[in-house]
């Protein structure tokens, strides 16, 4: 299982703080984004291709090729505003 | 080691400036305090809420700082930034960075402050007398942080263009 974490706007967008779901078939950060596109709802709108939504896999950012396995930790966020 | 936190109380620099005098190695010291604005973007701020990715927050930075000391000659570092629920002259975030010389703290405190706008997982919300709204990632923000891209020190410590 995959724990998906969501923060900030995307939080509010998709009304999810965080969920555990299975490892994708296609198991990389692509593979998880599509399957979460084909929720329908707000999901395809807050994963748009051209929104500058990011993707941290084990507290590291992540790319779009990046493996997933049971068990990692997944945080999809927006672009970082600290400092 | 450095001095990395994150945590809602509010920080005094003095207290942490005292915490490097009794290392006479250092002879600079320099520092960046972020603090809360009233005036965004033309509304004004009630309240500024940062949230964060508690997991991650520290490790980001910690990454950030190592970056700073593999790049200049940093004898002792601190970095604390606030989370939770702040108002307009609040302090937000602090960097110190002491070095033996002064091109080394001012240039890695700069590096440290631009990598932290742009890498670290904190988001800002504001309060204000027309709602709520999340504060936008600042074009600014990612230029500056490109200005570190350009410049590397060779093994010998000089500067290269």
């Amino acid at each position: 299982m995959l724990n998906i974490l969501y923060f900030a706007s995307l939080r509010e967008q998709l009304g999810l703080a965080h969920e555990s779901i299975a490892v994708p078939a296609v198991a990389t950060v692509a593979g998880l984004i599509e399957m979460l596109r084909a929720r329908g709802g707000e999901w395809p709108d807050a994963l748009a291709a051209d929104k500058p939504w990011r993707v941290a896999v084990n507290r590291e950012m992540a790319a779009f090729d990046t493996p997933l396995k049971s068990d990692d930790e997944v945080a999809i966020f927006p672009p970082v505003t600290g400092g | 080691m450095p001095v990395i936190r994150v945590q809602t109380a509010d920080f005094n620099i003095a207290d942490e400036i005292a915490l490097m005098r009794n290392n006479p190695a250092i002879g600079a010291i320099a520092s960046f305090i972020g603090l809360v604005r009233d005036i965004n973007d033309g509304l004004g701020v009630k309240t500024l809420t940062l949230e964060h990715y508690p997991a991650m927050t520290e490790k980001a930075v910690a990454a950030i700082v190592a970056e700073a000391e593999a790049r200049w000659r940093i004898i002792h570092c601190t970095v604390i930034h606030r989370v939770g629920e702040l108002e307009p002259c609040d302090q937000v975030v602090l960097v110190i960075v002491a070095s033996a010389h002064r091109a080394d703290a001012f240039e890695a405190c700069q590096f440290i402050m631009d990598y932290l706008k742009t890498r670290a997982p904190f988001w800002k919300k504001e309060r204000t007398p027309q709602g709520e709204r999340w504060v936008e990632a600042r074009e600014s923000d990612d230029v500056a942080s490109l200005r570190w891209r350009a410049k590397t020190a060779n093994l010998s410590g000089d500067r290269i263009d």
